[in-house]
């Protein structure tokens, strides 16, 4: 026992000697959360509109004003020709274009029917696609308003089905605010980093400085050894998580809605699957470089099909498959639960198990691939 | 007396690539015994640090047995990494702790105290001390040898074993190291250390000469001298490089090689001094010297060099 804490005391000293990483333990969060959830925003604005009347009706002139008022959409020209802005498009000025044809009045009014035209420039996939919908919610707003005041018929052709106005109602997360959606996803960016990187280079950075083969001829066991390692990242994770929740409340006013033990429960034993896995990698590694390279490979893999930026369910049934083995997707959707939606640890027993897993097979392979004789 | 180290029929292999395959030690047997210093010389690659890993347990032999303190290397690993001290090649404390932080870490690592056995290291220790605040990494090269010498003690072991623990080292600080070892043993201990320097190795009890992982000559450094029986001379002239070569040609010469200021020629039967003198004048050698030659260590170590390439 004796012997153990003068090895954790060895690792803090170790560490908190260490400037670079003490400065990064603080820095990380800090600007990660201040830059990251505004960088990854889903919400899609200042949609450049191009829109060709050909009509110059009252109507035409209605509809226009009506989309310049939208936050989504800059107008940036009107009444000009078809080809006036597809040219704009060609040099990046506008994504959409809406055309009104000539008649586009007088058609809606006399047949409760008029064509338009949407041309959407889809380089940039995401804008393109919602872009149009929102275009095409802001037209059926406009017909059913110009319905709703009489101005014109019923559409006949249109059916039942028009008659159903939708109205969504978004829970947890009222506003859509894709601030609340990103900031604990990047908690878990932080404490995989913190437990993953960190405890990656610390036992190949012992090997490489030779010190390793001295602990190896001592009698001491491996367990204590590496159980020594483990300890202070898993403290330093906690702090940071400490610091990332503190810099959500006051930076985005990100209120955890879940208890906090319930959070710490999980973050606890998540930081010791990913000092495990770190331990894994250190103990696999020859070299510094080696040890950083097959950690970042994992990283990038493990955030990338974590549900981090993009939701899992949208990804192909082999790429689900995947994500069942990457700890990381369990504790985003862990911690997005508990942040937004306030579920308790009765609501995560299955996540909590699994993330336990992952702990358990982490640090028993680390311990059983570490052999003092090689 | 009983021996401290005893190794039977040792090898080990290394893979290199995945069909290559190079023969670290070949079958090699060896006794030490008790409060011997045995120093173990070789060229680079030779498998001084391969017979240091497997006796300290941090490598497994491919076959044969052996025994450090009578205990065995492949079943008690942890009696042995109790008993034994190891200080290997590469300077390996932890650079970011100081002077009296590795010791007492070190300490800690075999159940022990600075305290305990601070009167064991002392003499040594005493060297350093007034700098035990400083970190590891800042130490000169002769202090970080000291510090290492002191960390492998610190447990008081009953075996030592260093490997090149003067590589790098100035003369006067090598001197003190070996100084140092000589009171060691003194106290009953064993020690095996690989060294380099020529001049070391004549301070060992015993001396195992090893290449391509085979002991090519093993005795008393006295004993190692006494059976060169060649005839030496060591000669000097200028144009010293001309005269390496035409040495080397010369009808009865055995080998030659420089020895700082002088070289040395081993000669074959046939040879008298008039006729190497008649040679080296007829090629117009100037201010030539002559003079016959008690053998080193080296010269032993050259010969038997040459004889184990002839041999293989």
């Amino acid at each position: 026992m004796r012997t153990f804490l003068f090895l954790l005391e060895k690792e803090f000293k170790q560490i908190l000697r260490n400037r670079i990483i003490l400065a990064m333990i603080i820095a990380l969060p800090t600007i990660q959360l201040a830059i990251l959830p505004h960088a990854a925003t889903y919400e899609i604005r200042h949609i450049n509109l191009a829109v060709v009347d050909a009509d110059h009706s009252t109507l035409s002139a209605e509809l226009t004003a009506k989309l310049n008022a939208s936050r989504y959409f800059n107008l940036v020209s009107d009444g000009t020709s078809y080809e006036d802005a597809l040219e704009l498009v060609e040099d990046g000025k506008a994504h959409l274009i809406l055309e009104i044809p000539p008649h586009f009045e007088k058609d809606l009014r006399l047949a409760s029917k008029a064509g338009l035209m949407i041309a959407v420039d889809a380089v940039d996939g995401t804008m393109g696609s919602i872009g149009s919908s929102y275009l095409n919610q802001i037209l059926q707003s406009f017909t059913a308003g110009l319905v709703a005041r009489g101005e014109i018929a019923y559409p006949e052709a249109a059916g039942p089905q028009a008659r159903i106005q939708v109205i969504p109602q978004y829970r947890y997360n009222t506003q859509l605010d894709y601030k609340t959606y990103m900031v604990p996803g990047i908690l878990v960016m932080l404490l995989t980093l913190v437990g993953g990187i960190l405890a990656a280079l610390n036992i190949v950075s012992e090997k490489e400085q030779g010190t390793l083969e001295q602990i190896n001829v001592s009698p001491v066991p491996k367990q204590s050894y590496l159980l020594a390692k483990v300890i202070p990242f898993w403290i330093i994770g906690l702090l940071t998580l400490a610091i990332g929740l503190l810099i959500a409340r006051f930076l985005y006013g990100i209120v955890p809605a879940g208890s906090l033990l319930t959070l710490y429960t999980f973050a606890a034993v998540y930081v010791v699957a990913f000092t495990g896995f770190g331990l894994l990698i250190s103990v696999a590694a020859k070299t510094q470089q080696q040890s950083m390279f097959i950690a970042f490979f994992f990283l990038l893999i493990f955030f990338l099909m974590g549900g981090l930026f993009t939701p899992i369910s949208s990804m192909p049934y082999w790429a689900q498959v995947i994500t069942w083995f990457n700890p990381t997707a369990y504790l985003i959707d862990v911690v997005r639960l508990i942040v937004m939606k306030g579920s308790g640890f009765a609501d995560l027993v299955p996540q909590f198990f699994c993330i336990l897993g992952f702990a358990v097979v982490f640090n028993v392979w680390a311990i059983f691939g570490y052999d003092k004789t090689a | 007396m009983p021996s401290s180290i005893a190794i039977h029929q040792i090898s080990k292999h290394f893979a290199v690539g995945k069909t290559g395959r190079v023969q670290a030690l070949h079958p090699l047997s060896l006794d030490i015994e008790e409060g011997e210093i045995f120093g173990l010389l070789g060229p680079d690659g030779a498998g001084k640090t391969t017979l240091f890993r497997i006796l300290t347990t941090l490598l497994l032999p491919d076959g044969g047995t052996a025994t450090v303190g009578g205990y065995d290397i492949r079943k008690d690993l942890k009696k042995i990494r109790e008993s034994v001290g190891y200080m290997p090649g590469r300077f390996s404390l932890y650079q970011d702790l100081s002077v009296e932080e590795n010791l007492r870490f070190f300490a800690t690592l075999f159940n022990t105290t600075l305290e305990a056995h601070y009167d064991f290291i002392k003499d040594i220790y005493t060297h350093i001390e007034p700098f035990k605040k400083r970190k590891a990494g800042n130490l000169s090269g002769g202090m970080k040898q000291k510090l290492a010498l002191c960390c492998a003690l610190i447990h008081k072991p009953r075996i030592l074993f260093l490997d090149e623990p003067t590589t790098g080292v100035d003369p006067v600080s090598r001197k003190e190291f070996w100084d140092m070892l000589k009171r060691l043993r003194a106290d009953g201990m064993t020690i095996l250390a690989s060294t380099p320097y020529m001049d070391e190795a004549e301070l060992c009890d015993r001396i195992g000469l090893i290449q391509n992982g085979r002991f090519i000559g093993c005795n008393t450094p006295e004993q190692l001298r006494a059976e060169f029986t060649v005839p030496l001379r060591a000669v000097r002239a200028t144009e010293m490089s001309r005269l390496l070569r035409d040495l080397r040609d010369y009808r009865y010469c055995r080998s030659c090689y420089a020895f700082g200021e002088f070289h040395h020629i081993s000669l074959n039967p046939g040879f008298s001094d008039e006729d190497l003198a008649g040679y080296l004048q007829r090629l117009h050698f100037s201010q030539l010297e002559i003079h016959p030659l008690a053998p080193t260590i080296e010269d032993c170590f050259m010969a038997l060099m040459q004889k184990g390439g002839a041999d293989a």
